[in-house]
Protein backbone atom coordinates (compact mmCIF):
# COMPACT_ATOMS: atom_id res chain seq x y z
CA UNK A 1 0.00 0.00 0.00
CA UNK A 2 2.70 2.45 1.06
CA UNK A 3 4.85 1.37 -1.82
CA UNK A 4 2.55 1.85 -4.07
CA UNK A 5 2.07 5.69 -3.11
CA UNK A 6 5.29 6.18 -3.03
CA UNK A 7 5.61 5.20 -6.49
CA UNK A 8 2.46 7.29 -7.19
CA UNK A 9 4.54 10.48 -6.05
CA UNK A 10 7.35 9.34 -7.83
CA UNK A 11 5.80 8.73 -11.14
CA UNK A 12 3.64 12.15 -10.75
CA UNK A 13 6.60 14.53 -9.28
CA UNK A 14 7.67 15.48 -13.52
CA UNK A 15 4.10 16.94 -13.78
CA UNK A 16 4.10 18.31 -10.30
CA UNK A 17 7.38 19.73 -11.16
CA UNK A 18 6.17 21.09 -14.35
CA UNK A 19 3.02 22.41 -12.51
CA UNK A 20 5.76 24.13 -10.30
CA UNK A 21 7.88 25.84 -12.84
CA UNK A 22 4.41 27.55 -14.21
CA UNK A 23 3.71 28.57 -11.08
CA UNK A 24 6.65 30.66 -10.25
CA UNK A 25 6.67 31.91 -13.49
CA UNK A 26 2.97 33.24 -12.91
CA UNK A 27 4.73 34.82 -9.49
CA UNK A 28 7.69 36.34 -11.04
CA UNK A 29 4.69 38.02 -13.62
CA UNK A 30 2.62 39.08 -11.30
CA UNK A 31 5.72 40.76 -8.63
CA UNK A 32 7.84 42.03 -11.67
CA UNK A 33 4.52 43.76 -13.24
CA UNK A 34 3.82 44.77 -9.85
CA UNK A 35 7.35 46.59 -9.17
CA UNK A 36 8.02 48.22 -12.52
CA UNK A 37 4.27 49.53 -12.14
CA UNK A 38 3.92 50.51 -8.32
CA UNK A 39 7.30 51.92 -7.80
CA UNK A 40 6.46 54.93 -10.43
CA UNK A 41 3.06 54.67 -9.11
CA UNK A 42 3.92 55.35 -5.54
CA UNK A 43 6.29 58.16 -6.52
CA UNK A 44 3.68 60.02 -8.51
CA UNK A 45 1.47 59.63 -5.44
CA UNK A 46 4.09 61.78 -3.34
CA UNK A 47 5.62 63.48 -5.56
CA UNK A 48 3.37 64.26 -8.63
CA UNK A 49 1.01 66.21 -9.73
CA UNK A 50 -1.66 66.40 -7.49
CA UNK A 51 -4.33 66.33 -10.53
CA UNK A 52 -2.97 63.34 -12.29
CA UNK A 53 -3.21 61.55 -8.97
CA UNK A 54 -6.70 61.88 -7.63
CA UNK A 55 -7.95 61.40 -11.32
CA UNK A 56 -5.95 58.75 -12.16
CA UNK A 57 -3.36 56.95 -9.77
CA UNK A 58 -5.61 56.72 -6.79
CA UNK A 59 -8.81 55.61 -7.96
CA UNK A 60 -6.81 52.63 -9.54
CA UNK A 61 -5.45 51.71 -6.47
CA UNK A 62 -8.97 52.07 -4.93
CA UNK A 63 -10.19 49.73 -7.65
CA UNK A 64 -7.82 46.66 -8.18
CA UNK A 65 -7.76 46.91 -4.15
CA UNK A 66 -11.64 46.31 -3.68
CA UNK A 67 -12.43 43.58 -6.48
CA UNK A 68 -11.54 39.67 -5.89
CA UNK A 69 -8.72 38.77 -7.51
CA UNK A 70 -10.64 35.82 -8.86
CA UNK A 71 -13.64 38.13 -10.17
CA UNK A 72 -10.24 40.29 -12.05
CA UNK A 73 -9.13 37.28 -13.19
CA UNK A 74 -12.34 36.05 -15.09
CA UNK A 75 -12.64 39.56 -16.49
CA UNK A 76 -9.42 39.67 -17.48
CA UNK A 77 -10.20 36.11 -19.39
CA UNK A 78 -13.72 36.00 -20.36
CA UNK A 79 -14.34 40.10 -20.63
CA UNK A 80 -11.27 40.82 -22.77
CA UNK A 81 -13.14 38.21 -25.98
CA UNK A 82 -15.71 41.45 -25.43
CA UNK A 83 -13.37 44.11 -26.71
CA UNK A 84 -12.15 41.70 -29.65
CA UNK A 85 -8.69 40.43 -28.01
CA UNK A 86 -7.86 37.57 -27.31
CA UNK A 87 -6.21 36.90 -24.48
CA UNK A 88 -4.07 33.65 -23.13
CA UNK A 89 -5.42 32.10 -19.94
CA UNK A 90 -1.60 32.76 -18.74
CA UNK A 91 -1.28 36.71 -19.79
CA UNK A 92 -4.72 37.37 -18.52
CA UNK A 93 -3.85 36.24 -14.93
CA UNK A 94 -0.48 37.90 -15.59
CA UNK A 95 -2.46 41.29 -15.93
CA UNK A 96 -5.10 40.96 -13.25
CA UNK A 97 -3.48 39.44 -10.19
CA UNK A 98 -0.04 41.68 -11.17
CA UNK A 99 -2.27 44.81 -11.73
CA UNK A 100 -3.87 44.39 -8.35
CA UNK A 101 -0.10 43.53 -6.68
CA UNK A 102 0.60 46.68 -8.61
CA UNK A 103 -1.72 48.04 -6.44
CA UNK A 104 -0.70 46.79 -3.56
CA UNK A 105 3.06 47.14 -4.13
CA UNK A 106 2.67 50.70 -5.04
CA UNK A 107 1.14 50.93 -1.32
CA UNK A 108 4.17 49.16 0.15
CA UNK A 109 6.18 51.97 -1.55
CA UNK A 110 4.48 55.11 -0.99
CA UNK A 111 4.84 54.00 2.69
CA UNK A 112 8.23 53.49 2.50
CA UNK A 113 9.30 56.66 0.68
CA UNK A 114 7.27 58.70 3.01
CA UNK A 115 9.25 57.48 6.20
CA UNK A 116 12.20 58.18 3.91
CA UNK A 117 10.96 61.77 5.14
CA UNK A 118 11.22 65.36 2.73
CA UNK A 119 14.39 65.97 4.80
CA UNK A 120 16.39 63.77 2.30
CA UNK A 121 14.81 65.29 -0.31
CA UNK A 122 15.44 68.92 0.38
CA UNK A 123 19.26 67.99 1.52
CA UNK A 124 19.67 66.18 -1.95
CA UNK A 125 17.98 69.21 -3.77
CA UNK A 126 20.53 71.80 -2.16
CA UNK A 127 23.45 70.21 -3.32
CA UNK A 128 22.01 70.44 -6.97
CA UNK A 129 20.04 67.16 -7.41
CA UNK A 130 16.96 67.07 -10.05
CA UNK A 131 14.21 66.31 -8.36
CA UNK A 132 14.88 62.91 -10.71
CA UNK A 133 17.88 62.93 -9.48
CA UNK A 134 17.22 62.77 -6.05
CA UNK A 135 14.77 59.92 -6.11
CA UNK A 136 17.19 58.03 -8.25
CA UNK A 137 20.50 58.49 -5.71
CA UNK A 138 18.78 59.52 -2.57
CA UNK A 139 14.80 58.69 -1.86
CA UNK A 140 15.02 55.48 -4.23
CA UNK A 141 17.35 53.45 -2.86
CA UNK A 142 16.23 54.31 1.00
CA UNK A 143 12.56 53.52 -0.18
CA UNK A 144 13.60 50.44 -1.17
CA UNK A 145 15.39 49.13 1.86
CA UNK A 146 12.82 50.12 4.17
CA UNK A 147 9.60 48.44 1.33
CA UNK A 148 11.54 44.35 2.39
CA UNK A 149 9.85 43.55 4.86
CA UNK A 150 6.45 44.19 3.79
CA UNK A 151 7.01 42.97 0.58
CA UNK A 152 8.05 39.72 1.81
CA UNK A 153 3.97 39.69 2.53
CA UNK A 154 3.36 40.43 -1.31
CA UNK A 155 5.78 37.76 -2.12
CA UNK A 156 4.30 35.40 -0.24
CA UNK A 157 0.31 36.28 -0.84
CA UNK A 158 0.74 36.58 -5.09
CA UNK A 159 2.73 33.46 -4.45
CA UNK A 160 -0.56 31.53 -3.28
CA UNK A 161 -2.81 33.82 -5.64
CA UNK A 162 -1.24 32.31 -8.89
CA UNK A 163 -3.16 28.97 -7.30
CA UNK A 164 -6.47 31.19 -8.71
CA UNK A 165 -5.24 30.74 -12.21
CA UNK A 166 -6.24 27.23 -12.12
CA UNK A 167 -9.79 28.35 -12.39
CA UNK A 168 -9.39 29.79 -15.86
CA UNK A 169 -7.49 26.81 -17.13
CA UNK A 170 -3.65 27.47 -16.59
CA UNK A 171 -1.65 24.02 -15.81
CA UNK A 172 -0.26 25.35 -12.68
CA UNK A 173 0.91 23.47 -9.74
CA UNK A 174 -2.71 22.95 -8.42
CA UNK A 175 -3.88 22.10 -12.16
CA UNK A 176 -1.16 19.11 -12.17
CA UNK A 177 -2.05 18.10 -8.93
CA UNK A 178 -5.85 17.68 -9.81
CA UNK A 179 -5.19 16.09 -13.17
CA UNK A 180 -3.12 13.53 -10.98
CA UNK A 181 -6.33 12.91 -8.78
CA UNK A 182 -8.60 12.47 -11.13
CA UNK A 183 -6.55 10.31 -12.89
CA UNK A 184 -6.01 8.16 -10.49
CA UNK A 185 -8.27 7.06 -7.61
CA UNK A 186 -8.39 8.09 -4.08
CA UNK A 187 -5.08 10.25 -3.76
CA UNK A 188 -6.17 13.66 -3.05
CA UNK A 189 -5.10 14.51 0.51
CA UNK A 190 -2.07 12.96 -0.77
CA UNK A 191 -1.87 14.75 -3.67
CA UNK A 192 -2.84 18.04 -2.43
CA UNK A 193 -0.61 17.50 0.52
CA UNK A 194 2.04 17.12 -1.72
CA UNK A 195 1.09 20.23 -3.62
CA UNK A 196 0.55 22.26 0.02
CA UNK A 197 4.27 21.17 0.83
CA UNK A 198 5.91 22.67 -2.33
CA UNK A 199 3.84 25.61 -1.84
CA UNK A 200 5.47 26.17 1.71
CA UNK A 201 8.71 25.00 0.38
CA UNK A 202 8.65 28.25 -2.19
CA UNK A 203 7.37 30.80 -0.10
CA UNK A 204 9.63 29.89 2.67
CA UNK A 205 12.95 29.92 0.27
CA UNK A 206 11.85 33.26 -0.62
CA UNK A 207 11.11 34.67 2.28
CA UNK A 208 14.63 33.47 3.28
CA UNK A 209 16.53 35.04 0.44
CA UNK A 210 14.48 38.34 1.05
CA UNK A 211 15.38 38.04 4.56
CA UNK A 212 18.95 37.86 3.36
CA UNK A 213 18.35 40.87 1.02
CA UNK A 214 17.07 42.87 4.36
CA UNK A 215 20.14 42.11 6.38
CA UNK A 216 22.57 42.52 3.16
CA UNK A 217 21.54 46.00 2.26
CA UNK A 218 20.16 47.37 6.26
CA UNK A 219 21.15 50.86 6.83
CA UNK A 220 23.21 51.81 10.25
CA UNK A 221 20.74 52.96 12.69
CA UNK A 222 17.96 51.47 11.39
CA UNK A 223 18.02 47.51 11.87
CA UNK A 224 16.02 46.25 14.86
CA UNK A 225 18.16 42.56 14.51
CA UNK A 226 21.21 43.20 16.59
CA UNK A 227 19.14 44.36 19.19
CA UNK A 228 17.03 42.12 19.23
CA UNK A 229 19.81 39.69 19.80
CA UNK A 230 21.42 41.15 22.31
CA UNK A 231 18.26 41.10 24.22
CA UNK A 232 18.14 37.40 24.11
CA UNK A 233 21.86 36.84 25.07
CA UNK A 234 20.72 38.69 28.48
CA UNK A 235 17.89 36.49 28.56
CA UNK B 1 34.65 98.35 -1.01
CA UNK B 2 33.91 94.31 -1.42
CA UNK B 3 30.95 93.51 -3.81
CA UNK B 4 28.04 92.06 -3.06
CA UNK B 5 27.95 88.07 -3.52
CA UNK B 6 23.97 87.99 -2.61
CA UNK B 7 21.33 90.29 -3.01
CA UNK B 8 17.88 90.05 -1.71
CA UNK B 9 14.83 92.98 -2.79
CA UNK B 10 11.48 92.64 -1.49
CA UNK B 11 10.86 89.19 -0.58
CA UNK B 12 7.52 88.10 0.38
CA UNK B 13 6.87 84.58 1.66
CA UNK B 14 3.05 83.80 2.27
CA UNK B 15 2.05 80.15 3.76
CA UNK B 16 -2.00 79.86 3.11
CA UNK B 17 -3.38 83.55 5.43
CA UNK B 18 -0.07 83.48 7.20
CA UNK B 19 2.64 86.00 5.86
CA UNK B 20 5.83 85.16 7.05
CA UNK B 21 8.36 87.33 4.78
CA UNK B 22 7.03 90.53 4.82
CA UNK B 23 9.62 92.92 2.08
CA UNK B 24 12.83 91.60 2.93
CA UNK B 25 15.86 93.26 1.20
CA UNK B 26 19.66 92.82 2.53
CA UNK B 27 23.00 92.34 0.60
CA UNK B 28 26.17 89.78 1.72
CA UNK B 29 29.42 90.70 -0.22
CA UNK B 30 31.95 88.28 -0.70
CA UNK B 31 33.95 86.79 2.41
CA UNK B 32 31.32 88.18 4.41
CA UNK B 33 29.44 86.33 7.54
CA UNK B 34 26.42 87.66 8.18
CA UNK B 35 24.19 86.02 11.18
CA UNK B 36 20.60 86.32 11.32
CA UNK B 37 18.64 86.46 14.69
CA UNK B 38 15.43 86.75 16.12
CA UNK B 39 12.58 85.09 17.77
CA UNK B 40 11.56 81.47 16.45
CA UNK B 41 8.15 81.63 13.52
CA UNK B 42 9.55 85.17 12.40
CA UNK B 43 10.59 83.72 9.13
CA UNK B 44 14.19 82.91 9.55
CA UNK B 45 14.43 79.80 8.10
CA UNK B 46 11.54 80.92 5.53
CA UNK B 47 14.09 83.31 4.22
CA UNK B 48 17.46 80.95 3.94
CA UNK B 49 14.68 78.32 1.61
CA UNK B 50 13.94 81.31 -0.56
CA UNK B 51 17.50 82.29 -0.92
CA UNK B 52 18.29 79.09 -2.80
CA UNK B 53 14.51 78.54 -4.04
CA UNK B 54 13.90 75.43 -1.79
CA UNK B 55 10.63 77.53 -1.40
CA UNK B 56 10.77 79.78 -4.03
CA UNK B 57 9.23 83.27 -2.84
CA UNK B 58 5.96 84.78 -3.89
CA UNK B 59 7.04 88.32 -4.75
CA UNK B 60 10.54 89.69 -5.11
CA UNK B 61 13.94 89.03 -6.86
CA UNK B 62 17.10 87.42 -5.63
CA UNK B 63 20.68 87.77 -7.06
CA UNK B 64 23.42 85.59 -6.77
CA UNK B 65 27.12 86.94 -8.48
CA UNK B 66 24.98 89.58 -10.71
CA UNK B 67 22.74 86.43 -11.57
CA UNK B 68 19.09 86.92 -11.63
CA UNK B 69 18.06 83.42 -9.52
CA UNK B 70 14.93 84.10 -9.30
CA UNK B 71 14.46 84.18 -13.06
CA UNK B 72 12.55 81.24 -14.33
CA UNK B 73 14.66 80.94 -17.16
CA UNK B 74 17.88 80.16 -14.80
CA UNK B 75 19.12 76.44 -13.88
CA UNK B 76 18.11 76.45 -10.49
CA UNK B 77 19.66 73.13 -9.75
CA UNK B 78 22.70 74.70 -11.36
CA UNK B 79 22.41 77.64 -9.42
CA UNK B 80 21.69 75.58 -5.66
CA UNK B 81 25.07 73.43 -6.58
CA UNK B 82 26.91 76.65 -5.75
CA UNK B 83 24.71 77.63 -2.88
CA UNK B 84 25.65 75.06 0.03
CA UNK B 85 23.07 74.66 2.89
CA UNK B 86 23.68 72.93 6.48
CA UNK B 87 20.11 72.30 7.92
CA UNK B 88 19.29 72.44 12.05
CA UNK B 89 18.67 68.24 12.04
CA UNK B 90 21.96 67.57 9.07
CA UNK B 91 19.70 65.73 6.82
CA UNK B 92 22.94 63.39 6.28
CA UNK B 93 22.01 60.56 3.27
CA UNK B 94 21.25 57.70 5.94
CA UNK B 95 22.44 54.98 3.44
CA UNK B 96 25.63 56.66 2.49
CA UNK B 97 28.77 56.53 4.39
CA UNK B 98 30.16 60.15 5.62
CA UNK B 99 32.77 59.68 2.09
CA UNK B 100 29.55 58.70 -0.08
CA UNK B 101 27.73 61.87 1.22
CA UNK B 102 30.52 64.17 0.81
CA UNK B 103 30.91 62.29 -3.34
CA UNK B 104 27.70 62.41 -4.08
CA UNK B 105 27.00 65.35 -4.98
CA UNK B 106 30.62 65.80 -7.06
CA UNK B 107 30.11 62.05 -8.90
CA UNK B 108 26.19 63.34 -9.74
CA UNK B 109 25.55 66.68 -10.07
CA UNK B 110 29.04 67.56 -11.22
CA UNK B 111 29.92 64.60 -13.06
CA UNK B 112 33.50 64.28 -11.37
CA UNK B 113 35.17 60.82 -12.51
CA UNK B 114 34.86 58.46 -9.32
CA UNK B 115 38.26 58.64 -7.71
CA UNK B 116 38.87 62.21 -8.35
CA UNK B 117 35.96 62.68 -6.40
CA UNK B 118 36.49 60.08 -3.64
CA UNK B 119 40.01 62.06 -3.28
CA UNK B 120 38.00 66.08 -2.92
CA UNK B 121 35.75 64.29 -0.48
CA UNK B 122 38.29 62.71 1.80
CA UNK B 123 39.88 66.03 1.42
CA UNK B 124 36.69 67.66 2.33
CA UNK B 125 36.07 65.46 5.43
CA UNK B 126 39.96 66.13 6.72
CA UNK B 127 38.89 69.66 6.26
CA UNK B 128 35.97 69.33 8.87
CA UNK B 129 38.84 66.94 11.01
CA UNK B 130 36.90 63.82 10.14
CA UNK B 131 39.37 61.95 7.97
CA UNK B 132 39.01 59.00 9.81
CA UNK B 133 35.12 58.59 9.87
CA UNK B 134 35.18 58.30 6.14
CA UNK B 135 33.46 55.22 6.47
CA UNK B 136 30.68 55.03 9.33
CA UNK B 137 27.20 56.02 8.16
CA UNK B 138 25.27 58.85 9.82
CA UNK B 139 23.78 56.69 12.77
CA UNK B 140 26.91 55.98 13.78
CA UNK B 141 28.08 59.37 14.34
CA UNK B 142 27.40 61.86 16.81
CA UNK B 143 25.27 64.78 16.55
CA UNK B 144 28.33 66.85 16.19
CA UNK B 145 30.09 64.62 13.90
CA UNK B 146 26.77 64.41 11.80
CA UNK B 147 26.78 68.59 10.77
CA UNK B 148 30.17 68.53 10.39
CA UNK B 149 29.77 66.22 7.37
CA UNK B 150 26.81 68.12 6.34
CA UNK B 151 28.94 71.26 6.24
CA UNK B 152 32.04 69.03 4.36
CA UNK B 153 29.30 67.72 1.87
CA UNK B 154 28.38 71.54 1.39
CA UNK B 155 31.69 72.74 0.51
CA UNK B 156 32.65 69.93 -1.41
CA UNK B 157 30.62 71.45 -4.24
CA UNK B 158 32.88 74.58 -3.85
CA UNK B 159 29.97 76.88 -3.35
CA UNK B 160 30.09 80.67 -3.93
CA UNK B 161 27.76 81.05 -0.57
CA UNK B 162 27.00 78.89 2.46
CA UNK B 163 23.79 79.06 4.59
CA UNK B 164 23.44 77.77 7.68
CA UNK B 165 20.05 77.29 9.09
CA UNK B 166 20.38 77.08 12.90
CA UNK B 167 23.14 74.79 12.66
CA UNK B 168 24.18 73.96 16.26
CA UNK B 169 20.36 74.08 17.81
CA UNK B 170 19.95 70.20 17.80
CA UNK B 171 22.95 69.68 19.73
CA UNK B 172 23.99 68.47 22.47
CA UNK B 173 25.45 71.67 24.43
CA UNK B 174 29.66 69.63 24.63
CA UNK B 175 29.10 69.24 21.20
CA UNK B 176 28.20 72.65 19.74
CA UNK B 177 31.65 74.15 20.30
CA UNK B 178 33.61 71.03 17.48
CA UNK B 179 30.90 72.65 15.13
CA UNK B 180 31.13 76.14 15.58
CA UNK B 181 34.92 75.77 15.25
CA UNK B 182 34.30 74.93 11.81
CA UNK B 183 32.23 77.81 11.32
CA UNK B 184 35.16 80.03 12.63
CA UNK B 185 38.05 78.90 10.52
CA UNK B 186 35.39 78.71 7.33
CA UNK B 187 34.95 82.54 8.32
CA UNK B 188 38.53 83.01 8.81
CA UNK B 189 39.54 81.70 5.20
CA UNK B 190 37.16 83.71 3.94
CA UNK B 191 33.89 81.97 2.53
CA UNK B 192 30.56 83.78 2.26
CA UNK B 193 28.01 82.89 5.19
CA UNK B 194 24.72 83.98 5.98
CA UNK B 195 24.05 82.05 9.58
CA UNK B 196 20.55 81.70 11.53
CA UNK B 197 22.11 81.02 15.14
CA UNK B 198 21.11 81.55 18.42
CA UNK B 199 25.20 81.51 19.22
CA UNK B 200 25.04 84.83 20.28
CA UNK B 201 28.94 84.27 21.15
CA UNK B 202 29.42 83.50 17.01
CA UNK B 203 27.82 86.76 16.42
CA UNK B 204 29.14 88.59 18.64
CA UNK B 205 33.09 87.64 17.62
CA UNK B 206 32.44 86.30 14.21
CA UNK B 207 29.80 87.91 12.57
CA UNK B 208 30.22 91.12 10.05
CA UNK B 209 26.84 91.89 10.71
CA UNK B 210 23.91 90.85 12.35
CA UNK B 211 20.40 91.79 11.05
CA UNK B 212 17.61 91.41 13.52
CA UNK B 213 14.48 89.56 12.14
CA UNK B 214 10.92 89.71 13.87
CA UNK B 215 7.47 89.81 12.47
CA UNK B 216 8.90 89.01 9.17
CA UNK B 217 10.43 91.97 8.59
CA UNK B 218 14.08 93.45 9.18
CA UNK B 219 13.98 95.70 12.53
CA UNK B 220 17.67 96.21 12.13
CA UNK B 221 20.84 95.64 10.49
CA UNK B 222 24.39 96.30 11.70
CA UNK B 223 27.65 95.47 13.01
CA UNK B 224 27.57 93.38 16.64
CA UNK B 225 29.56 95.93 18.27
CA UNK B 226 26.76 98.40 17.37
CA UNK B 227 23.63 95.82 18.15
CA UNK B 228 24.49 94.71 21.35
CA UNK B 229 25.99 98.35 22.73
CA UNK B 230 23.79 100.94 21.15
CA UNK B 231 20.51 99.35 19.16
CA UNK B 232 19.31 102.14 16.86
CA UNK B 233 15.61 100.13 17.99
CA UNK B 234 14.46 99.16 21.94
CA UNK B 235 13.31 95.96 20.83
CA UNK B 236 16.69 94.39 19.29
CA UNK B 237 17.99 95.48 22.67
CA UNK B 238 15.62 93.51 24.56
CA UNK B 239 16.09 90.30 22.04
CA UNK B 240 20.06 90.15 22.55
CA UNK B 241 19.66 90.66 26.78
CA UNK B 242 16.72 88.28 27.02
CA UNK B 243 18.84 85.76 24.35
CA UNK B 244 22.41 86.26 25.87
CA UNK B 245 20.67 85.85 29.47
CA UNK B 246 19.53 82.78 28.27
CA UNK B 247 22.64 81.15 26.03
CA UNK B 248 25.24 82.86 27.85
CA UNK B 249 27.84 84.08 25.79
CA UNK B 250 30.42 82.08 26.28
CA UNK B 251 33.21 84.67 24.25
CA UNK B 252 34.59 82.50 21.35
Amino acid sequence: MAISKLILIWQSFPSLLRGTLITIELTAGFLGLGLILGIPLAFGQVYGNRLITTTILSPFVKVFRAIPALVLLFLFFFGSAFFGIELSAFTAAILAIGLRSTAYQSQIFRGAIQSVGGGQMMAARSVGMSKLKAIRYIVLPQALRLSIPPWTNEYAGVLKDSSLAYAVGVTELMRQGRYIVARTFGNALLVYSVCAIIYFILVYTGNKFLGFLEEKYKMPGYEVKKRRRKILERI
Amino acid sequence: MLETILKAEQLHKKYGGLEVLKGISFEVKRGETKVIIGPSGTGKSTLLRCINQLTPPDKGRVWLDGVEITDPKVDINKIRSSIGMVFQDFNLFAHLTALNNVRIGLAKVKGIEKQKATELARKELQRVGLGDKASSYPAELSGGQQQRVSIARALAMNPKLLLFDEPTSALDPELIGEVLEVMINLAREGMTMLVVSHEMGFARSVANEIIFMEHGVIVEEGPPQQLFTRPAHKRTGEFLHKITELYGESGR
